[in-house]
C-alpha cells in the first residue's frame, strides 16, 4: 500500500491547535468565535475472529479487520472550519496500522467547498471521496456495519473511489430536494481503482499501460442527481442515481463504466428520545462494465484478449434503533461476475449476511458486535465475528442525512 | 381573462403591484418556540417554519434534505445557538449554501448572543457528561429572555427587510407590552410557591427555576445526556425524600418510565412540562406555552401543599 508520510506536518499542526483550544471550547465556531477550526479524532479499535484463517481474503476492505484477533483499521483526524466568507475547508488524515503493527498516514481527503455562489451552485475542490451513491462518501464513524460492503470494495476498491479533482453542485429550484452534481477527477492512483489505478494488474491481468493526461478524456466523471420527498412527518426518502465513468489502463483507448442507484428511507418517532426509535432501510446496486483492450499479461505469458469484465451487486441494510442508544441491524449483499477469461480471485461471486447490534454509551463511543456468514463460490462458506470499540474525541460532527 | 388583465394594466394597476400581495419574508427557526416569537413578531409580512417538530429534541434533529431545500429559501434563520442544534445544523447549512443566513449576516439570529446564560462550564471534560461548551441551551423558557430574542429578531427583521420596519416595531411593543403583563402574572401564580423543590429529567429547566424562584434539587440524569442508573435513582429517590420534592418536570421525549418509577417510590407527581409550543394541545403560541406551564406547576404545587 503507497502511503503518504503526513505525520511531520500533522502533528505540530495538531499540537497548535491544541495549545489554541485550551483557551475556549473545541465547539462549533459559529457560535465560538475565536475557534477557527473543529479538531476530532475518532479511534477504531476491532476484534475479529473467522473459520478463514486468511482473513484478508474475506475482509478486503482497507478498514476491515487484518487479522485473527486485534486489529486497528481506522484511526481518523478531522479538521474543519470556515476559511474565509467564501469557503470552508474539511481535511481528514487516517492513520492505519497493518498487520504486522507498523502505522501508515494517508491524506483520506482535503478539500475547500464554496459557500455563496450565486444560482444554487457549489464547488469543492482538492482531494475527496466522489459522490457515488451513499456510502463511498462516508466515513467508517458513520457506517452502520463493521466493514465494507461487497460491491463497493470490487468496483471502488479497499479504500472507495476517491481522487483529486472538483465536484460542481447544483441545487434544482424544484419544490422537493434535488440536487444535480458532477465530479471529475484524476482518473490515476491507487483509490481510483476501477480506472487507472496502479494496482489494475488484480482486475485485469495485465501489464498496467502507463497514460499522461492527454485531454479530457484522460480524466475521470462522476455524475450524481439525488432527490428527497417527506413521505410523512416521521418518514423521508432518498434516492439517487450515479455513475462513474473513465479510462482504464489495459489499454489506450480503454474505458471503465460504473452505474449505481441508491435508496435511503428514514423512520423516526416523533417523540423520541435521542432520536430514538427509528427504523431506516439503505440500499445499493451497482453494475460495472471494465472494457479491456489486447493487453501483454503481467506474468510475462500470452497476451491477453480483448474482454468485458461484467460485475454486478448490491446491498441491503435495515438499522432498527430499539430504544436509545442501541440499534440492532441486519444486511445482506452479493456480487457476481461475468464475461472474462481472464479469472481472478477479487472477481469471485459471493453473498453475506450480517446481523449486528451496536450500542452507543453516549454519542461520542460506540460498541459494536457482528457476525458475517460469508460464501464464496468455489470455496463455501465462512463465519466470522467482528467485536468494535470506537471512541470521539473533539469537536462533535454533525451528521448528514 | 385576458381582457380584465388588459383593464387592469391601462388602470396601471399591475404595474404598480398594487394588487400584488407583497411577498412575505421567508423566516426559518430550528425551534418551535423560536418560530413562535417570529411569528408574533413579523406578523402577516412573514412565513415562519420551524425545522424541529414540537415533541422532539432539538439536540437530535434529522437533517433531512427537505430542510436543506427550506433553508436555501430562506430569507432569515433564528437558531438558537449555544450547541442547541450542533449535531445537525452545521451540515445542512453546508448543502443548503445561502450567504443570507451565514453567521454573522443580517439575516441570521443566533439567539443565545446577548443571554446571559447559565452553567457555563469552567472545564471541558466529557466525563462529566454532555455539558455545552457555552453554557446551558435551554433559556427561551425564561420569558425574560424570549422577551430579548423577540427584540434582536424585531430589530434583523426591520434590517432586511426596511419597508415593514413600522410594522415589526410596532409589533414588538405589543409583543413586550403582553409580556410584560403576562410575567407579572405568571410570577403571581407561581410566588406563593418560592423555593418550591423539584427534580428534572435533564438539565433543562434551570432559566425557569431562576425566573420563578423555585429549586431543582436533582436531575433523573445522573449527568447531562448520560442515561439514568439504577444506583443513581436512589440516590435522586433519598434526596427527593429528605428535602421533600414532590414534582418531576417531564418533557415528551424524555423517557417517562424512569420517572414513573421514581414517582411511585416517592409519591411525587409527574408534570408533562413541554417546552415547544404545539406539543401540547391549545399551546399554539409561546404565551400559550408558557400558560400551560405556569400553570400546571402553580396547580400541582397547591395540590401538594
Amino acid at each position: 500500500m503507497k502511503r503518504i508520510v503526513l505525520a511531520a506536518i500533522a502533528l505540530p499542526f495538531l499540537s497548535a491547535h491544541a495549545a489554541r483550544a485550551q483557551d475556549g471550547p473545541a465547539d462549533a465556531q459559529a457560535s465560538r468565535p475565536g475557534a477557527y477550526m473543529n479538531v476530532s479524532f475518532v479511534g477504531l479499535t476491532d476484534f475479529a475472529w473467522s473459520t478463514e484463517p486468511r482473513v484478508r481474503s474475506l475482509w478486503l476492505g482497507d478498514h476491515d479487520p487484518r487479522v485473527r484477533g486485534f486489529s486497528i483499521p481506522n484511526a481518523e483526524l478531522a479538521l474543519d472550519g470556515h476559511v474565509d466568507p467564501y469557503f470552508q475547508a474539511f481535511a481528514n488524515i487516517a492513520y492505519k496500522l497493518d498487520e504486522n503493527g507498523e502505522t501508515g498516514v494517508e491524506l483520506e481527503e482535503m478539500y475547500a467547498l464554496t459557500t455563496s455562489l450565486p444560482h444554487n451552485l457549489q464547488l469543492k475542490a482538492g482531494q475527496f471521496f466522489a459522490e457515488f451513491g451513499r456510502q463511498n462518501t462516508q466515513h467508517p464513524h458513520s457506517w452502520g456495519f463493521g466493514d465494507q460492503p461487497l460491491i463497493l470494495n470490487r468496483v471502488f476498491g479497499p479504500e472507495g473511489l476517491r481522487s483529486q479533482g472538483v465536484r460542481a453542485s447544483w441545487l434544482a429550484p424544484t419544490p422537493f430536494y434535488t440536487e444535480v452534481m458532477v465530479g471529475v477527477m484524476n482518473a490515476s492512483g491507487e483509490t481510483a481503482y476501477s480506472f487507472r489505478s496502479d494496482e489494475s494488474a488484480e482486475i485485469h491481468g495485465g501489464v498496467p499501460l502507463d497514460s499522461a493526461v492527454a485531454g479530457v478524456g484522460d480524466l475521470l466523471y462522476v455524475p450524481r442527481v439525488a432527490v428527497s420527498f417527506d413521505l410523512s412527518d416521521t418518514q423521508t426518502l432518498l434516492i439517487g442515481a450515479s455513475a462513474a465513468l473513465g479510462p482504464n489502463n489495459s489499454g489506450p483507448d480503454a474505458t471503465t463504466k460504473i452505474f449505481g442507484g441508491d435508496l435511503y428511507y428514514k423512520w423516526k418517532a416523533t417523540t423520541g428520545s435521542k432520536g430514538f426509535p427509528f427504523v431506516t432501510l439503505q440500499a445499493e446496486a451497482i453494475t460495472r462494465r471494465y472494457d479491456t483492450e489486447l493487453r501483454p499479461a503481467l506474468d510475462g505469458g500470452l497476451d491477453l484478449p480483448a474482454e468485458t469484465f461484467k460485475d454486478d451487486g448490491g446491498y441491503a441494510q435495515i438499522l432498527w434503533g430499539i430504544k436509545p442508544l442501541v440499534v440492532a441491524g441486519v444486511r445482506g449483499e452479493f456480487v457476481n461476475a461475468r464475461g472474462a477469461a481472464f479469472q481472478s480471485e477479487l472477481r469471485t461471486d459471493r453473498y453475506r449476511i450480517s446481523p449486528n447490534v451496536t450500542w452507543y454509551p453516549t454519542e461520542f463511543s460506540k460498541l459494536r458486535l457482528q457476525y458475517n456468514y460469508d460464501h464464496r463460490e468455489a470455496v463455501g462458506g465462512d463465519h466470522s465475528l467482528l467485536a468494535q470499540v470506537e471512541f470521539l474525541l473533539g469537536a462533535h460532527a454533525a451528521h448528514k442525512f | 381573462m385576458k381582457s380584465i388583465l388588459l383593464n387592469l394594466a391601462a388602470a396601471g394597476l399591475i404595474g404598480t403591484g398594487a394588487l400584488l400581495p407583497a411577498k412575505k419574508l421567508n423566516v426559518v427557526a430550528t425551534t418551535p418556540d423560536l418560530a413562535s416569537i417570529a411569528e408574533l413578531i413579523g406578523g402577516n409580512a412573514v412565513d415562519v417554519k420551524a425545522l424541529a417538530k414540537p415533541t422532539e429534541d432539538a439536540h437530535f434533529v434529522d437533517p433531512k434534505p427537505s430542510s436543506i431545500v427550506t433553508l436555501n429559501r430562506a430569507d432569515m434563520l433564528i437558531d438558537g445557538g449555544a450547541e442547541l442544534e450542533l449535531g445537525w445544523l452545521p451540515a445542512l447549512l453546508q448543502s443548503a449554501r445561502n450567504p443570507k443566513i451565514a453567521a454573522g449576516a443580517p439575516g441570521r439570529v443566533s439567539a443565545s448572543q446577548g443571554i446571559r446564560l447559565l452553567e457555563i462550564p469552567t472545564t471541558f471534560d466529557r466525563s462529566k457528561g454532555d455539558v455545552h461548551a457555552l453554557g446551558n441551551p435551554h433559556f427561551l423558557i425564561d420569558p425574560v429572555n424570549a422577551r430579548t430574542v423577540a427584540g434582536r429578531i424585531a430589530a434583523q427583521l426591520s434590517q432586511i427587510d426596511p419597508a415593514n420596519a413600522a410594522k415589526y416595531n410596532a409589533n414588538l411593543k405589543a409583543f413586550e407590552a403582553r409580556m410584560d403583563a403576562k410575567l407579572a402574572e405568571w410570577q403571581k401564580q407561581l410566588a406563593p410557591y418560592a423555593g418550591a423543590k423539584v427534580v428534572t429529567y435533564h438539565k433543562d429547566f434551570p432559566y425557569l427555576a431562576a425566573r420563578f424562584k423555585l429549586d431543582v434539587v436533582e436531575t433523573l440524569e445522573p449527568k447531562p445526556g448520560i442515561a439514568p442508573s439504577p444506583a443513581h435513582l436512589a440516590e435522586v429517590i433519598t434526596t427527593m425524600k429528605a428535602k421533600g420534592a414532590k414534582l418531576i418536570f417531564v418533557q415528551p421525549f424524555q423517557n417517562r418510565k424512569t420517572a414513573e418509577t421514581v414517582a411511585r417510590q416517592t409519591g411525587a407527581t409527574i408534570l408533562d412540562l413541554a417546552q415547544q409550543p404545539g406539543a401540547v394541545k391549545g399551546t399554539a403560541t409561546y404565551f400559550d406555552m408558557m400558560d400551560y406551564i405556569v400553570t400546571t406547576i402553580a396547580d400541582a404545587l397547591r395540590k401538594a401543599a
